[in-house]
């Protein structure tokens, strides 16, 4: 994977995140001519009444007040407010009336304990913690539309360069979208605390070129053909329980609980984040995920090194 | 002219001095004390016990996260320290604090003798006291039936479902449950005695225009409190009827709703807010004039901003669910009412800010607090409105950005208005100054330590670094600032320190005090330092909001300007 970019929330590639950052701008611009004024003002007055008084004993005039001033400064900061909200009120309906174009890519996020589940239903794609998405450019717009939704509590989806948060709760269905103007990966994290692992619940949006788009859709699309050198791996892998939790296209794996592990190796890291998805890490986690990722819910299957070798030879051949 | 007997020492309190009582008697009378000034200062130090106890965990997990990927407090732990550390502050120190004061101040304040039901008023303290041993208590008793976990670990707003039993099984969860409904019953109890107190209680003249501010906003916030903490206890009972009875109220396994949590919780959790920092605004409002030597500017439209932040902030709890797909309406209603609380609120610095011009400014240790506290309450409003812009807060909750803007209120606000009021009302409730040397490298050292920390940690948040995680990786670019925000709690931390020891010392051997060592106004300073059992001698009489000053300048008294 290529270097990281800081997921800055002012260096967004992608509407809503542009939008979200010029009002950002507007507000950032009034509330810090506010700050400059009053906090201007009270260190004026913190120097210019603070020095020793020529004769202390005596109490400075006694000022009760004044209706005009008070009128006056309680009515400009409405005005501001009433200015404030409309702004607010506008991008607000802007980005959340965005209605969905017909050729719009649709995905279904769902937040699990602590990994996020993929899918493309109109595609037949199921995969996890890395989201594929085209580039969008103005003469031909290609927006993606996400649902949001959670399997056991609640969770948040944020990928700062790309969109603001938006929860997956569980019994509800969330939307959000993006138009990503840049090809790269982003990161991003779950933003609601979910429970232990809340820290280890990361995820990637890849951003392809159109034609790359479609290539990696073509690939994900594919059945991994059967290899005979793999077979004892493969025979492994559907006899114990990993296909109660886990699917693999073409096999009798067809689990829900955990990841889809058909197109495995093809992602970056494993258990959302907590190591790279080498073949050793792939070996370490199959042998006991909590070394990698404390309470993850997948148990230690309790394997001997020679049933870890025929499986990850299987499970290194799932591209 | 002004009518105010200023007491004679008392008789009963010449025996009590005369034979000091032994260490167990003490103790009792302490124990069984249904005095306002004793249950105040009980309530105060029970607050200030629970903020040394929160800071200790606010520091572990700083020192976790100074740098990415470090192991020194394991996952598990860090999910109850932040959990501990946020019940700690709002339930026990924040209110405690607050309503000790209250407790302490506002009969002197008004000129009654004790609070209205002081029986009542021991039993808040007491349940209190025991809601937070309960909470503690679960590092031993967590563990439950099940097995499962030590403290409670579902954070301090405790989100469903997360909250219910198939998701935080063993009992660790019922802890922090229990302890919550039942200092809140304390909570409950003190605000009807404050109300009744306030209502039935005044002196002879001291007309509802006369209360003094910081009474004013007591009232408001225990108003508030009536209105708030009961849905807060009825959540509490639903989520117990959902773990222990099989009840299905906020759990989504079973078609319960987990956002109809999120607004029980908040509709009690923002006006919470108010609840405690409102009383600091009344710090401010009493201090703030006694060290500019001036009547506060404005009292009436101070009074009526302080009503308004009560009214108004009870209609805007849904600002902390912009994300959870309210839908544009709902979004926009509450982005308004969140940033109407602003003017009421500007309304009031301004009132300080024209109390301080042309004032003869002492800065010591009360005012100077009360000075770091306008910039630093002035960048929490600010980032506040921020955060009322809902598209805005889309990118910045749950980040540590809105961790910054808190702890901006909570600490930059009201933490340093209670040092405020410490120093400034230590003199009256023992007789002794706090030494003023002592108090001047408090509040330096936490002065810098604090914005060290607080300021910094906006930044994180900006760049995408959610809250509430354990470690977070080296690629992110977050590494220096959280050195750097972790490089400030030291500097507290001695702050703090310095502080304990000044109390400790001057408790001894501090300045005597004399009944107005700040040559203040209100009818507390009427009476001795400490006041006696009974506060006053005679109920003294009022003619305006300054009883002192009419005392004291019998040719210009302020009856004629109010």
């Amino acid at each position: 994977m290529a270097s990281i970019e800081t997921p800055n929330i002012f260096a967004p590639v992608s509407t809503p995140a542009f939008e979200i950052r010029d009002l950002s701008f507007i507000v950032l611009a009034i509330t810090g001519a506010i700050f400059v004024i009053v906090g201007g003002f009270a260190v004026y007055t913190l120097i210019r009444f603070g020095r020793r008084p020529a004769n202390p004993e005596v109490e400075p005039a006694q000022v009760y007040g004044s209706t005009q001033i008070e009128l006056a400064w309680a009515i400009v900061p409405l005005l501001i407010v009433v200015v404030l909200f409309l702004v607010t009120a506008r991008y607000v309906w802007g980005i959340e009336r965005r209605a969905k174009p017909p050729n719009a890519l649709e995905i279904t996020v769902v937040g699990n304990q602590w990994w996020w589940e993929v899918r493309y239903p109109k595609l037949g794609i199921v995969t996890a913690n890395e989201i594929h998405v085209p580039v969008s450019d103005p003469a031909d717009p290609a927006l993606t539309f996400i649902t949001l939704q959670s399997v056991d509590v609640a969770h948040s989806f944020w990928v700062p360069q790309l969109a603001g948060k938006m929860d997956a709760i569980p019994n509800k269905t969330n939307r959000v979208w993006i138009e990503p103007r840049r090809v790269g990966t982003f990161v991003g994290q779950c933003a609601e605390y979910c429970g232990l692992q809340h820290a280890l619940m990361l995820l990637v949006v890849v951003v392809h070129p159109k034609d790359e788009f479609r290539a990696w859709v073509a690939a994900q699309q594919t059945v991994p053909a059967e290899q005979t050198a793999t077979r004892a791996g493969r025979e492994l892998f559907a006899s114990l329980a990993c296909v109660n939790c886990h699917s693999v296209r073409g096999t009798p794996g067809n689990g829900v609980f955990g990841p889809d592990l058909t197109h495995l190796m093809s992602r970056s890291t494993l258990g959302a984040g907590a190591a790279r998805n080498t073949p050793e890490n792939l070996r370490a986690w199959v042998k006991d995920p909590g070394a990698l990722k404390t309470g993850a819910l997948m148990p230690a299957m309790k394997l001997d090194d020679g049933q870890l070798d025929q499986l990850l030879a299987y499970l290194v051949t799932l591209r | 002219m002004a009518t105010i007997p200023v007491p004679a020492a008392a008789p009963v309190e010449a025996i009590e001095t005369s034979s000091p009582p032994g260490l167990s008697a003490t103790l009792h009378d302490w124990v069984v004390t249904v005095d306002h000034k004793r249950l105040g200062i009980m309530y105060v130090v029970t607050g200030l016990v629970f903020l040394v106890v929160g800071g200790v965990e606010a520091s572990l997990m700083r020192l976790q996260l100074a740098w990415p990927g470090l192991t020194i407090v394991p996952a598990e732990t860090f999910n109850r320290l932040f959990t501990l550390h946020g019940t700690t502050m709002v339930f026990l120190v924040g209110i405690p604090i607050v309503f000790g004061f209250a407790n302490y101040l506002v009969p002197l304040m008004i000129g009654a003798r004790d609070l209205a039901f002081p029986r009542l008023n021991a039993f808040g303290f007491w349940i209190l006291l025991f809601g937070g041993v309960l909470l503690y208590f679960s590092f031993l008793g967590g563990d439950g039936l099940y097995g499962a976990g030590s403290a409670p670990a579902v954070g301090w707003f405790a989100y469903a479902p997360l909250s219910e039993r198939a998701f935080t099984p063993g009992n660790a969860t019922d802890y922090w449950n229990l302890s919550v409904l039942i200092t809140g019953f304390g909570t409950i109890a003190t605000a009807i005695n404050l109300i009744a107190t306030i209502a039935t209680m005044r002196a002879p003249g001291m007309s509802l225009g006369r209360l003094p501010v910081y009474v004013w906003t007591m009232l408001t916030v225990s108003a508030m409190t009536l209105l708030i903490l009961p849905p807060l206890s009825a959540a509490q009972i639903m989520l117990l009827l959902d773990r222990f009875l099989g009840a299905h109220y906020f759990d989504t396994q079973a078609g319960g709703s987990a956002i109809i949590w999120q607004h029980f919780f908040w509709f009690f959790g923002h006006p919470e807010v108010y609840v405690l920092m409102v009383p600091g605004f009344g710090f401010v409002s009493e201090i703030i004039p006694v060290f500019s030597r001036k009547v506060i500017f404005g009292y009436a439209s101070l009074v009526a901003a302080t009503v308004a932040i009560g009214a108004v902030s009870m209609s805007t709890w849904a600002h902390h669910m912009f994300t959870v797909g309210m839908g544009g309406t709902l979004n926009s209603f509450f982005a308004a009412s969140t940033m109407l609380v602003g003017v009421p609120t500007g309304v009031k610095i301004f009132n300080w800010l024209a109390t301080l011009y042309g004032g003869k400014l002492r800065f010591r240790i009360p005012m100077l607090f009360c000075c770091a506290f306008l910039f630093q309450f002035l960048c929490a409003g600010l980032t506040g409105i921020m955060l009322a812009v809902a598209p805005f807060d889309w990118q910045l909750t749950d980040s540590y950005f809105v961790v910054a803007h808190f702890h901006f209120v909570l600490i930059g606000g009201l933490i340093f208005t209670i040092f405020a009021a410490l120093y400034y009302w230590f003199p009256k409730a023992t007789g002794r100054m706090l030494s003023e040397r002592l108090g001047r490298w408090h509040f330096w050292l936490f002065t810098v330590g604090f914005n060290v920390t607080f300021l910094t940690m906006h930044l994180p948040g900006v760049l995408g670094m959610p809250r509430r995680i354990y470690t977070y990786q080296a690629d992110r670019g977050w590494d220096i600032l959280n050195l750097v925000t972790t490089l400030g709690v030291p500097l507290q931390a001695l702050g703090v320190l310095i502080f304990v020891v000044n109390v400790v010392y001057s408790l001894r051997h501090g300045r005597p005090a004399g009944d107005n060592p700040w040559e203040a106004w209100t009818l507390e300073w009427a009476t001795t330092s400490p006041p006696p059992a009974y506060n006053f001698a005679m109920v003294p009489a009022v003619t305006s909001r300054r009883p002192l000053w009419d005392l004291q300048h019998p040719d210009d008294p302020d009856g004629p300007h109010e």
